[in-house]
C-alpha cells in the first residue's frame, strides 16, 4: 500500500492532508466494536451507575470517535465547527429551557394531573407481563395499563 | 485545468461549497434529532413507568443493527479514501457496500418493528412508543435517503467522476451512524 501512505494534495476544502492507510480506519472499527460490546455488556453487572457510564459515557466516546475518525471534523475549517456548535446550544437551550415542565408534574402554581395519571397506571401495571400473559413481548399494548396518558400532559395548569 | 465553474466545486469560504451545505444540512439535523432525543430524555426523566415498557424493546436486534451501522461507516470512510486515491472503481464498490449494510440495517428494523406491532405495540400504545417508533422511524428514513445518495453517487464515482461527493455523501451517513450510536443505548440498553 505504497500509495496509501503519500501525501495527496486535497482540492476538496481543507488543504493538504495525509491519506491514512486502510489499516487505521480497520483500528477505529475495531475500537468501536470492543466499546459496543462493553456497552452492552455494562448493564448486566446491575449498578445502575456502571450502566449509566458504559451506555451514555461509551456512546459520547464512540461518537467523537465516529466525528474525529470518520467524519475528519477536526481537520475542517473553524466556521463549521462553529455552526455545529451554534445547533448544539440550541438543542441544549431548548432542553434546559423545557426540562423543568416536562421532567415534573407538578409545580408552585400548577399541577400536570394527566401526566401524574400516567405515571401511576403504568407503575401500578407493573411491567406489562402481569395483565397480558405474555413473556418478553408478549402480550398486548400497554395502552389500556398505562391509562392511555393521552398525548397531551398538558394537565391542568 | 481542473478548474470547473460549478458551485460544487466552488469554495469561497476556504472550504468546498458543496461539502459547507453538506455540514450546513447536518447542523440543522443536529437540531431535528437533538429535539427528538432531549424531548425523550426529559419525558423518560417524568415517566419512571417507561422504564417497564423499555423492557419490551429487543436488545438482540438493536445489538445487531448498531453493528451493522459501525461497519457501515467503515465501508464509507474506506470508499472517501478510494476516492481521494482516485480509485473511483474501489470508491463506488465500498459505497454500494455501505448500501448493502443500509439495506441490512432497515431489514432488521422491519423483523423487529413486526414482531412489536404483533404484540401491539404500536405508536398510539403510550408515549414510550410514541417516541420509540418516532426516533427510529424518522432515522429510517434517513437510512433510506443515505441509500439513495449512495447509489448515486456511485454511478459517478465509478466513471471517476465528481468523486468529492464520495466524502459528502459519506459525511452524511457517519452522522446517520452518529445518531444511532445514541438511539442504541436510550431505547436499548436504559431500562
Amino acid at each position: 500500500m505504497a500509495d496509501a501512505h503519500h501525501a495527496a494534495h486535497d482540492d476538496h476544502g481543507h488543504g493538504e492532508h495525509h491519506v491514512h492507510p486502510q489499516s487505521h480506519y480497520v483500528k477505529v472499527w475495531g475500537a468501536l466494536m470492543v466499546l459496543f460490546f462493553i456497552s452492552v455488556l455494562g448493564p448486566m453487572i446491575g449498578i445502575k451507575i456502571v450502566t449509566l457510564i458504559t451506555a451514555f459515557g461509551i456512546a459520547i466516546v464512540k461518537a467523537s470517535m465516529v466525528v474525529k475518525y470518520f467524519m475528519h471534523l477536526d481537520v475542517e475549517k473553524r466556521i463549521v465547527h462553529y455552526f455545529l456548535a451554534i445547533s448544539l446550544a440550541f438543542m441544549f437551550l431548548f432542553f434546559f429551557a423545557v426540562a423543568p415542565d416536562v421532567m415534573n408534574h407538578e409545580g408552585r402554581n400548577w399541577k400536570n394531573v394527566a401526566a401524574q395519571h400516567a405515571v401511576e397506571a403504568g407503575l401500578a401495571a407493573g411491567d406489562g407481563h402481569g395483565g397480558h400473559g405474555g413473556g418478553h413481548e408478549g402480550g398486548e399494548a400497554p395502552a389500556h395499563e398505562a391509562g392511555e396518558a393521552p398525548a397531551h400532559e398538558g394537565g391542568e395548569h | 485545468m481542473a478548474f470547473k465553474p460549478i458551485a460544487t466545486t466552488r469554495s469561497a469560504t476556504g472550504i468546498l461549497t458543496a461539502k459547507l451545505a453538506v455540514w450546513w444540512l447536518l447542523a440543522s439535523e443536529v437540531v431535528i434529532f437533538g429535539g427528538v432525543l432531549a424531548s425523550y430524555i426529559m419525558h423518560r426523566i417524568g415517566h419512571p413507568e417507561w422504564a417497564n415498557y423499555a423492557s419490551h424493546t429487543n436488545t438482540m436486534f438493536g445489538a445487531i443493527n448498531t453493528m451493522i451501522l459501525l461497519t457501515s461507516s467503515l465501508s464509507a470512510v474506506l470508499a472517501h479514501r478510494a476516492a481521494e486515491l482516485k480509485d473511483g472503481k474501489q470508491a463506488a464498490n465500498l459505497l454500494l457496500a455501505t448500501v448493502g449494510g443500509g439495506a441490512a440495517f432497515l431489514c432488521v428494523k422491519s423483523i423487529e418493528w413486526t414482531g412489536e406491532i404483533n404484540h401491539g405495540f404500536t405508536i398510539t400504545a403510550n408515549g414510550f412508543w410514541s417516541f420509540y417508533y418516532t426516533a427510529a422511524g424518522i432515522h429510517g428514513l434517513h437510512v433510506i435517503a443515505g441509500m439513495i445518495l449512495m447509489i448515486w453517487v456511485s454511478m459517478s464515482a465509478r466513471k471517476n467522476e465528481e468523486l468529492h461527493r464520495v466524502e459528502l455523501v459519506g459525511i452524511y451517513w457517519h452522522f446517520v451512524d452518529l445518531v444511532w450510536i445514541f438511539l442504541f443505548p436510550l431505547l436499548y440498553i436504559a431500562k
